[in-house]
C-alpha cells in the first residue's frame, strides 16, 4: 500500500478509469492545459489529450447540461466544479435534468454522470465560494452524493461513482487535498456507494460525521481518550445518499449516545436526517438526547480567525462530548 | 381576373413551389409526400382528440397543443438518418408522432396510464422514445438546449456522422443556458442544429415585448457566435425540408452547428389553461394564419396541384386519422393506471437492477410507505 495524498488518490482514480473505459472523459474549467485549479488533474491532459481532458469555458449550465446529454447517449462524463458553489448557476441542469430524466422516461434513459470538486468552507474565500451542498443534493431522489474524508475513500468512491449508472456527486475538500494516507494499489480497489466506515472503535458514544469533520472527530477522540478516558466511536458516513443506516444504528445501540458533526449548516442538514433515524430506530437505546454540531448558522465568514470559529473543530467536539457525558471540563 | 390579380396568383404559386426543386424534395415519391401530409393530419387529429379528452377531465396538468405548427416537426424529422437524434421542449406531441411513436402510447401517457410512453410518469411535457432517438419532451424553458448539445457531442466523440435537432420556442432564446450552448456548439464544432419554433408568443408575452434582436430576426443572434443561421417559413413543408437539410448536411459533414428560425403559429393558447390567448393577440391575427398559412392546407394545395393528392384522398386521410385518434382514446381509457408502487421504480438504475451494482445502504427515506401492510391492516 502506498502513502499518497487525497489529491493524488483522486487523480489516480481518474487516470485509471480513463484508461479502463473509453467513454470516460473529464470536463471542466482549467482541467486540461492549466492542470486543474487545485492540481487534481495535473498531468492528465499531457497523458490523455484533448478528447479525454476537456477545458470548458466558464459556462457551468452549458457544460453540465452537455455532460448530461452525452451521458444519456452512453458516455461517462466526469465534470469538475472548480468550487462546488458554482453548481448553483447550473442548478436546473444538475439537479432537475440529471435527477429526473430516468424517472420521466419511465426508466428508458440512464445518466451515468459524475460531478466532482471541492465543497468546503474554511479557506477564507467568503460566502459565495464556501458552500457544502451535500444535503441539498441528497434531497433529490435520482441523485447520489458521497463525501470522502481520506485518500483511500476518495479513490475508492471516485472509481465507484464513475462506474455507476446513476448521477453521483462527489464532494471533495480543498483542505483535505494535501492530507496523506494509505491507499491500496489495486486498480480494481473500489468502495461501494452507501457503505459507512467505522474509523475508530469505541464504547462511550458514537461521533457520526462526514467529510473533513471525520478528521476533526478522530482528533477529538484521541484527546478524549488521553485526557478524559472517554472512548469515542467515530463513524464516517462516506456516502450521504445512499445512506448506510445499519452501521449508524449498530454503533448507537452499542454506545447509547450520538453526536453528529458536519460542516454543513444545521437547518435540514445531513445531521437532521441522521437524528431522525436515530430517534426512530434507537429510541430505547439512548442514554442522552442526540447532539448536533454544525457550522454556525450564517453565511461563511471571510475573516480567517472568525471563520475558524464558524466551523466545528476538534476542541468544540470535545466540549460537546464532555457536556453530553456530564463530565466537568 | 385583372392582370394585377393574375400576377398575385402567379406569385403565390411561385412561393408555394419555391423550394419544390430542392434535392430533398425533388427526390420524394408520391407515396412519401402523402405520408408527410398524413403525418401532419395525424398530429392535428390526435391533438384535437386530446383537447376533447382534456375538457372531459380525462387528464391532469398542462396540455400544450402544437396545432398550427405541424409542418415543422414533420418536415424536419422526415430528414433524419440513422445517426440523427432529436430533443425538444414541452410542446412535444407533434415531434413524438413524427418520429413514429404511436398515438396509443402518447394518449395513454396524457391520461396518466401505465401503458403510456413513460408509464404515466412524465405526462404531456415529458414524452420519450430513445429507441427512436427521441430524447424528450422537456419542461423547463430552454433546459433541453444543453442536452441536445451533449447528444451531438456524444456523436462526435464516438466518431458517428450524425446530428441532433434541438428544438426550442421563441420564448427560450433569452435563457442563459441556450446562449452558453450556442457558444460551446460553435467553439467546439458540435453537430447540433438548433431550431427555434417561433410562434410569436412566450405564453402571453409577444416577441416584441420579450426579445431584443437584429432586424433580420431572432436567429441572427447566431452571428455573435460565428454560427450560420437561416429563417424559414413554417407554413411550407417544402421550404422547411429544403432549409433544414442544408443545416443537417453541414452538421453531419462539417460538424458545424446552425441556428434555424422557423416562423409558425399556434392556434390555441400557450396551454389549454391559457385563458387569455384571445386577449394578447387579435382574432384577425389567428384567422389570418388559419386561412392563409395553415401548414396542412398549404401542403394539401401543393399536392393537389402536383396531382399527387385528390379531394377524395384528403377526406380519407382525414377520417382515417380521426379514427386512429378515437381508437387511441379508447386504448387510453381502457388502460390501467400505474400501481402506486411504481413511485419508487425508475428513480435509480441501481435499485431497478439489483445484483448488478455495488451500491449498498438505504436509497429511499420514508419511514413507512402508504401501501405498506401495516397501513392496510
Amino acid at each position: 500500500m502506498a502513502v499518497i495524498t487525497y489529491r493524488q488518490a483522486i487523480k489516480d482514480a481518474l487516470a485509471e478509469e480513463i484508461t479502463r473505459d473509453e467513454n470516460v472523459f473529464v470536463m471542466g474549467e482549467e482541467v486540461a492545459q492549466y492542470n486543474g485549479a487545485y492540481k487534481v488533474t495535473e498531468g492528465l491532459w499531457t497523458r490523455f489529450g484533448d478528447k479525454r481532458l476537456v477545458d470548458a469555458p466558464i459556462s457551468e449550465a452549458g457544460f453540465i447540461g452537455l455532460a448530461i446529454g452525452s451521458a444519456m447517449m452512453g458516455l461517462r462524463p466526469v465534470v469538475e466544479m472548480m468550487f462546488f458553489s458554482f453548481v448553483y448557476v447550473a442548478w436546473d441542469q444538475a439537479v432537475n435534468n440529471a435527477s429526473s430524466v430516468r424517472y420521466m422516461s419511465g426508466g428508458q434513459i440512464n445518466v451515468p454522470l459524475v460531478i466532482r470538486g471541492p465543497a468546503n468552507g474554511g479557506t477564507n474565500v467568503g460566502a459565495t465560494h464556501s458552500h457544502t451542498p451535500e444535503n441539498l443534493v441528497a434531497n433529490f431522489p435520482g441523485l447520489k452524493v458521497v463525501c470522502p474524508a481520506t485518500p483511500a475513500d476518495a479513490k475508492g468512491l471516485m472509481k465507484s461513482a464513475i462506474r455507476d449508472n446513476d448521477p453521483v456527486f462527489v464532494m471533495e475538500s480543498t483542505v483535505l487535498y494535501g492530507e496523506e494516507g494509505e491507499v491500496p494499489d489495486d486498480e480494481d480497489f473500489i468502495i461501494p456507494l452507501g457503505k459507512a466506515d467505522v474509523k475508530r472503535k469505541g464504547k462511550d458514544l458514537s461521533i457520526i460525521a462526514h467529510g473533513r469533520s471525520v478528521l476533526m472527530a478522530l482528533q477529538a477522540a484521541e484527546e478524549l481518550k488521553e485526557k478524559h478516558n472517554i472512548d469515542a466511536e467515530v463513524v464516517d458516513l462516506r456516502s450521504i445518499r445512499p445512506l448506510d443506516e445499519e452501521t449508524i444504528i449498530e454503533s448507537v445501540k452499542k454506545t447509547g449516545r450520538a453526536l453528529l458533526v458536519e460542516e454543513n449548516k444545521p437547518y435540514s442538514g445531513v445531521g437532521a436526517q441522521i437524528s431522525h433515524l436515530i430517534q426512530r430506530r434507537c429510541f430505547d437505546y439512548l442514554d442522552a438526547p442526540v447532539h448536533r454540531l454544525s457550522a454556525v448558522d450564517a453565511p461563511a465568514f471571510y475573516s480567517p480567525p472568525v471563520e475558524k470559529v464558524q466551523l466545528p473543530e476538534a476542541p468544540l467536539i470535545i466540549r460537546e462530548t464532555l457536556d453530553m457525558l456530564n463530565v466537568k471540563r | 381576373m385583372s392582370t394585377e390579380t393574375q400576377d398575385q396568383a402567379a406569385q403565390a404559386k411561385n412561393d408555394l413551389f419555391a423550394h419544390a426543386k430542392a434535392p430533398v424534395n425533388q427526390q420524394l415519391t408520391a407515396e412519401q409526400k402523402i405520408k408527410l401530409y398524413t403525418d401532419m393530419v395525424r398530429i392535428r387529429k390526435f391533438e384535437q382528440a386530446a383537447l376533447q379528452s382534456y375538457q372531459k377531465g380525462k387528464m391532469g396538468g398542462f396540455l400544450h397543443l402544437y396545432i398550427g405548427q405541424e409542418a415543422t416537426a414533420v418536415g424536419t424529422i422526415s430528414l433524419m438518418d440513422d445517426n440523427d437524434h432529436i430533443i425538444t421542449a414541452y410542446r412535444d406531441h407533434g415531434h413524438a408522432l413524427a418520429v413514429g411513436m404511436t398515438m396509443n402510447e402518447c394518449m395513454a401517457e396524457l391520461f396518466g396510464k401505465f401503458t403510456g410512453c413513460s408509464k404515466g410518469k412524465g405526462g404531456s411535457m415529458h414524452f420519450f422514445a430513445p429507441d427512436k432517438r427521441y430524447w424528450g419532451g422537456h419542461g423547463i424553458v430552454g433546459g433541453q438546449t444543453p442536452l441536445g448539445l451533449g447528444i451531438a457531442f456524444a456523436l462526435k466523440y464516438k466518431g458517428l456522422k450524425g446530428c441532433c435537432l434541438t428544438y426550442l420556442g421563441d420564448g427560450a432564446i433569452n435563457q442563459g443556458p441556450f446562449h452558453e450552448s450556442l457558444n460551446l456548439a460553435s467553439l467546439w464544432d458540435i453537430p447540433v442544429v438548433y431550431i427555434i419554433e417561433n410562434n410569436r408568443y412566450s405564453m402571453g408575452t409577444s416577441q416584441t415585448r420579450s426579445s431584443a434582436h437584429p432586424e433580420e430576426g431572432l436567429a441572427a443572434r447566431a452571428e455573435a457566435y460565428n454560427m450560420e443561421w437561416d429563417k424559414v417559413d413554417g407554413s411550407n413543408l417544402y421550404e422547411i425540408r429544403a432549409k433544414t437539410a442544408v443545416a443537417m448536411e453541414r452538421a453531419r459533414n462539417e460538424s458545424r452547428p446552425m441556428l434555424l428560425e422557423i416562423d409558425t403559429y399556434r392556434y390555441y393558447g400557450h396551454s389549454i389553461a391559457d385563458a387569455n390567448h384571445k386577449k394578447y393577440r387579435t382574432k384577425e391575427e389567428i384567422e389570418d394564419y388559419q386561412n392563409n398559412k395553415d401548414p396542412i392546407s398549404v401542403f394539401q394545395q401543393i399536392l393537389i396541384q402536383e396531382g399527387v393528392l385528390d379531394e377524395e384522398q384528403v377526406k380519407e386521410i382525414d377520417s382515417t386519422a380521426k379514427e386512429e385518434a378515437k381508437a387511441s382514446i379508447e386504448f387510453a381509457d381502457n388502460s390501467p393506471f400505474p400501481p402506486a408502487q411504481e413511485l419508487l421504480t425508475d428513480v435509480y438504475w441501481a435499485t431497478d437492477n439489483p445484483g448488478q451494482h455495488n451500491n449498498q445502504g438505504r436509497m429511499f427515506f420514508n419511514d413507512r410507505l402508504p401501501w405498506d401492510d401495516e397501513y392496510q391492516a
